[in-house]
């Protein structure tokens, strides 16, 4: 019988059927953070359990640490609790930590992939939303909430039920400009924000295949935003090539026999998807959000929508209601639009790939004298990296704050926000109403895109900013 | 976790699509706290004027909503972030049913975690639903019961509703749900045991 990709991996992983349609689903590895790992952990024991496979676990700060130059773990005070009960329950279970400023830190779902710790064939789960980025190496990864956190921390396995199966297809190249960022917003602009709930998606064709693991990453970071718990993308030769060699990879004859294994993953040729979706590449330009839910989005030469336009009185209101928030005059042109503040980083896109393009739109140029510009790279290796390649200088020069690692202006849980009222062009994942902070109106864009607004000091198109 | 048999008050409309869980629980009042307290910060950035004072448009503000168990939301309700302070929110608020043509996929999951009821019903019907308690000015409840998976209209029309039979057993009689799991534990360390064997590659390099 033919399977899909999603099906080769989540068929194996059962323990148990449990009726009803739910599955016991044995769970290979486990993400935790600094915003709800430590006290996880701490509730597994009062329950009077036990951390069942505590080497499968795997931890880091990333949520609540502040990203100043020079921070410590002391920087933001509550997040330092945080941080204290994470490093004291990792201690106390034996979960591997990734320290503050050590090798292997970084926002989660980055330093996931980074160290091997997540792998084609496998699953993976995280209490965060956004654990479905690591899909882009070929594993089946979820994110889940702290009661479920929980139960596989005490059991090493979820109940869950089997979700459909979606297929969206990107045929064809990427035109000028045209990031994985913009595949994947334009794709939540037009099967809208809840297009994937109860699915899992797997990206195919031709444009994905050509895409590198970073680019991957960066398509699956978005299924949530779509409404899909699972984004995924089967393992090719530039998976197994980016793999080899990292932390937790296999090594030697498990190599091999892991390579094997992974090129059976792909989607049989004739498997069947519950959904299937095509997009042209032809019809994708560079992206940019102009209201308060990710499906808000519109080609950077586009028109901010009027409410008057909109399909039915429930989409009136709510465009009625983003514009508001967002300080727009319907019909206007977006681009042109004053910007305040330039983020680049998340999990998104802050890997080493985001940072590239972004400098490479920066180099010979300045931001804008009104904008704040951040950069926050999403882990030390990116960092170090791109410190080794010139990259810190490239942002510095250009007007930029060079960071360190975490979630930051993402989700501010960390002490730092995009002041009320102020206007963000933000390379992360969500326009929510108080996302960067109270108040604050956020563009999400690629890293390319939000380069261009910090130079341009408005919302711009990065097709004319060419290198 | 809590029991759910059978809620009954005035139900309170919030008909908006795409409600996230950002806007039902700002992060910064997660970090670092608990399950319990976050009832005064569901929706604030909604809820509270800049002074703090109560925001009077605000539809969970209405006298006739205030102490409601029962949440009318719109398409997509839930979305965005795992946050389960999402649901402790709302529940602290004291809500304990949310009626709502979808939900995100994680916090639907959640919402089942803590005792709180989530149930999928058409637009139409929620709509009616809200209609039938404003022209009553909220003096006429809804009735959730969940033995009987029925949703009683403040006009008294019953509306059946689909459950999933594994949640509503543990809804009804407030199951450990890491109990339940362990209950396998034999199937577990055998389907590890197994795998381990077939699958080398996917666990050597993590052991120690």
């Amino acid at each position: 019988m033919p399977a899909t990709l999603f099906d080769k991996i989540w068929d194996p992983h059962v323990v148990a059927d449990l009726g009803a349609g739910w599955s016991l689903l044995y769970c290979d590895r486990v993400l935790v953070h600094d915003l709800s790992g430590g006290r996880a952990l701490q509730e597994v024991g009062e329950a009077g359990y036990a951390v069942a496979r505590p080497e499968l676990v795997f931890a880091t700060p990333d949520h609540a640490v502040s990203s100043a130059p020079g921070r410590t773990s002391e920087t933001f005070p509550t997040g330092a609790k945080l941080l204290a009960g994470l490093r004291r329950r990792a201690a106390e279970t034996g979960v591997r930590l990734f320290d503050l400023g050590q090798d292997g830190n970084g926002i989660v779902h980055v330093m996931g992939p980074e160290l091997g710790i997540v792998l084609p064939g496998t699953t993976l789960v995280c209490g965060d939303s956004h654990t479905c980025t690591n899909g882009g190496v070929g594993a089946l990864a979820f994110g889940i909430g702290a009661s479920e956190l929980k139960h596989v921390l005490a059991t090493q396995t979820l109940p869950q039920r089997k979700p459909k199966r979606m297929r969206v297809r990107f045929e064809g190249s990427a035109p000028e400009g045209v990031t994985p960022k913009d595949m994947i917003l334009a794709a939540i602009g037009r099967f809208g924000a809840a297009s994937g709930t109860g699915y899992a998606v797997e990206y195919a064709g031709s444009a994905v295949r050509a895409l590198s693991v970073e680019g991957r990453l960066t398509l699956c970071n978005l299924s949530i935003e779509m409404g899909a718990k699972i984004g995924m993308v089967a393992p090719d030769e530039t998976t197994i090539e980016w793999l080899k060699g990292r932390d937790f990879a296999p090594k030697g004859a498990a190599w091999e026999a892991a390579v094997a294994a992974w090129h059976a993953l792909p989607s049989d040729e004739d498997a069947v998807f519950d959904r299937d979706l095509l997009i042209d590449m032809r019809d994708i330009a560079p992206q940019i959000t102009w209201g308060t839910s990710p499906e808000q989005v519109l080609p950077i030469t586009g028109n901010v929508p009027d409410p008057a336009d909109a399909p039915d009185a429930e989409k009136r209101g709510a465009w009625e209601a983003a514009l508001a928030y967002m300080g727009l005059t319907p019909g206007a042109p977006i681009i042109g639009t004053k910007v305040d503040w330039v983020f680049i980083g998340s999990c998104t896109n802050s890997r080493i790939e985001d940072l590239r393009a972004a400098a490479a739109v920066l180099r010979g140029r300045h931001v804008a004298s009104h904008v704040t510009a951040w950069v926050v790279p999403g882990s030390e290796r990116v960092k170090h990296a791109a410190e080794a390649e010139g990259l810190d200088a490239a942002f510095r020069e250009a007007g930029f704050e060079w960071r360190e690692p975490g979630c930051a202006l993402c989700v501010a849980a960390n002490g730092e926000a995009v002041p009320p009222g102020a206007r963000c062009v933000s390379t992360s994942n969500r326009n929510f109403v108080g996302r960067q902070g109270t108040g604050a109106r956020t563009h999400l864009a690629s890293p390319a895109m939000a380069a261009a607004a910090a130079i341009a000091g408005a919302i711009a198109d990065v097709r004319h900013f060419a290198a | 976790m809590d029991k759910f048999t059978r809620v009954s008050g005035a139900a309170a409309p919030m008909l908006r699509a795409n409600v996230d869980t950002d806007v039902i629980i700002p992060i910064q009042r997660l970090v670092g706290t608990g399950r319990t307290g976050l009832g005064p910060y569901a929706f604030e950035r909604m809820r509270y004027n800049k002074d703090g004072s109560d925001n009077p448009d605000f539809v969970l503000n209405l006298p006739q909503y205030r102490d409601s168990p029962i949440l009318l939301a719109g398409p997509n309700f839930g979305c965005g972030s795992s946050r389960e302070g999402a649901v402790w929110a709302l529940m602290g608020m004291g809500f304990r049913a949310v009626l709502a043509p979808s939900f995100g996929d994680i916090f639907f999951n959640n919402c089942f975690q803590n005792g709180m009821l989530p149930i999928v019903l058409p637009e139409e019907v929620i709509g009616r639903i809200a209609a039938e308690t404003e022209a009553a000015q909220g003096a006429r409840h809804t009735v959730v019961d969940l033995a009987r998976q029925v949703v009683v209209t403040p006009e008294g029309a019953e509306i059946p509703f689909a459950v999933d039979a594994r949640k509503k057993e543990a809804l009804l009689e407030g199951l450990d749900d890491i109990a339940l799991t362990l209950r396998f534990k034999d199937r577990i360390d055998g389907w590890y045991a197994a795998d381990r064997a077939a699958r080398p590659w996917a666990w050597e390099s993590v052991e120690r």
